[in-house]
């Protein structure tokens, strides 16, 4: 039933605007704009190099005050305890499709020759801040858990919740083997803070912000997406409908 | 205004119609009134959806990073794009992405068929290029005081692109809207990573994204002035010309 003061008052602009929302409440019309996601994936991947390097800048490019954004304290009880104990007994898991399951003492991690990136975070929301980040390759990770030929995708689990569900990401083995994609666990010269991740984030440089997951625990090798919570890949994915590829 | 105007033309608001013989010309061709709609289409869902993504962060800095902490050179508080003007209407940025990322597609691979055919059949070189006669100071002065006086042209000259219109189809085709998917690339870090270039043409992807919403505003300024001036110069005709191709010339003016 159409309200007509109201249809009258907001005028063509709410006909054509109440049009976008339908459009927009359909699934239908959603799979056609999400196949948009596949094509601009598949070009971009034809366009961009499989090892192009996200630009990395000088330290007179560093933002004077990188925000944090998403987790700024994981409120598990499990956390606080690590916060606690200065991260001493976290461990990196990495398991699934790999030949040898690791499970990395966070010292360890650190005591490996690393590399150095200024990057630009850029998050969905149209902002950009400029840090260093320090970090062990993780295709290195991957190749000393030898990764099964089966494997298609490396999901991230992290340690912070938005409200009963586990914050995970996933990445496919042209981001995973990217020699910028690193386990960090520095930023600007120092460990990481609580807000940007401590003591383990991940940084993928081709995409968005919430790619990089923060406060990883377990490193899963996987066939397939699909059956891991929401099976879209992400917790913005599985909640918010936001892209798996975010090279855009 | 309106009547000053009217005022300033006694002899065409008074003179009965001449009975003259209506002249049909064929003026848009079937590629260019395709094109016209689906633009017509695709950037308003472009420019609504963009005010929904703006919405998220409705600060714009020059530069190659900027964020909460940094200093902007526009800024609102809260959502400034109210629900009417955005796509959806309700605060989604997620939808709003897709919406966007999905309709650049039918904008780029249409603008960029358009850049190449337009020259290659001369289009661009024969219609849409000022000639050296038009961009003289006294021809465009003596356009926009005819414009000014809703003075538009008539027999012939109404078949062709005066100069005010050349100068801005020319705009927007090959300045604005090329502008525009530039900067939408160079925010794409996956991008930037492949075309480096971008990103330093544009000094920052933070200074192109301002100059994205920059062009957006002065796309939508086109659109304005553009069905504003449909609007004065014969609704029924101009849109007819856009939908079937065909135009009944104006007949040249009595006292001209």
């Amino acid at each position: 039933m159409i309200n007509r003061r109201r249809f009258i008052a907001t005028g063509a602009s709410g006909l054509m605007l109440g049009g976008c929302d339908r459009l927009n409440n359909s699934a239908r019309f959603r799979n056609v704009l999400r196949s948009a996601e596949t094509l601009t994936m598949n070009t971009q991947r034809l366009i961009v190099p499989r090892d192009a390097l996200a630009r990395e800048f000088g330290e007179a490019d560093l933002s004077p005050v990188f925000r944090s954004n998403g987790t700024a304290m994981p409120d598990t009880s499990e956390y606080a305890q690590q916060l606690k104990e200065n991260f001493i007994n976290w461990r990196l898991a990495v398991d699934g499709l790999v030949a040898r399951p690791l499970s990395i003492p966070l010292a360890v991690l650190r005591s490996i020759p690393h590399r150095v990136q200024i990057t630009r975070h850029d998050c969905v929301e149209g902002w950009s801040a400029i840090g260093k980040w320090h970090g062990l390759e993780l295709s290195r990770i991957l190749d000393a858990a030898a990764l099964s030929t089966r494997a298609k995708y490396i999901v991230f689990h992290c340690a912070d919740r938005f409200g009963d569900k586990p914050y995970y990401e996933s990445i496919d083995l042209v981001d995973a083997f990217h020699p910028q994609t690193i386990i960090a666990w520095g930023m600007n010269g120092q460990l990481l803070t609580v807000p940007h991740g401590a003591p383990l984030r991940l940084r993928v440089e081709r995409q968005l912000g919430y790619k990089s997951a923060k406060y990883v625990q377990r490193i899963q090798a996987v066939e397939s997406l699909a059956h891991i919570y929401g099976g879209k890949g992400g917790y913005w994915e599985d909640n918010a409908d936001y892209e798996w590829y975010a090279g855009i | 205004m309106d009547e000053a105007v009217i005022d300033a033309d006694p002899v065409e608001a008074q003179a009965p119609p001449p009975p003259l013989p209506r002249r049909i010309a064929y003026r848009h061709r079937l590629p260019t009134r395709i094109w016209h709609w689906l633009n017509a289409l695709t950037v308003f869902v472009m420019l609504m959806s963009g005010l929904m993504i703006f919405n998220a962060h409705p600060h714009l800095y020059w530069g190659q990073y900027g964020a909460n902490f940094d200093r902007p050179w526009l800024s609102f508080s809260g959502r400034p794009f109210p629900g009417w003007a955005t796509i959806p209407s309700t605060y989604n940025l997620a939808a709003a992405r897709r919406w966007h990322l999905a309709f650049a597609w039918l904008l780029v691979v249409p603008l960029l068929l358009f850049l190449v055919t337009s020259f290659l059949n001369r289009h661009a070189q024969r219609d849409l290029r000022p000639t050296r006669e038009e961009v003289k100071p006294n021809h465009i002065w003596h356009d926009i005081t005819e414009h000014a006086r809703l003075r538009f042209p008539r027999g012939d000259a109404a078949l062709r692109y005066n100069i005010l219109q050349k100068f801005s189809y020319v705009g927007v085709i090959f300045v604005l809207l090329p502008l525009m998917v530039l900067t939408g690339l160079a925010m794409s870090p996956a991008m930037d990573a492949a075309w480096p270039w971008l990103i330093v043409f544009f000094q920052g992807r933070q200074s192109a994204r301002s100059i994205h919403f920059i062009c957006a505003t002065l796309l939508l300024a086109f659109i304005v002035i553009h069905l504003l001036m449909v609007v004065l110069a014969g609704p029924f005709n101009e849109i007819r010309s856009m939908i079937t191709g065909r135009f009944r010339v104006p007949p040249e003016r009595g006292d001209a």
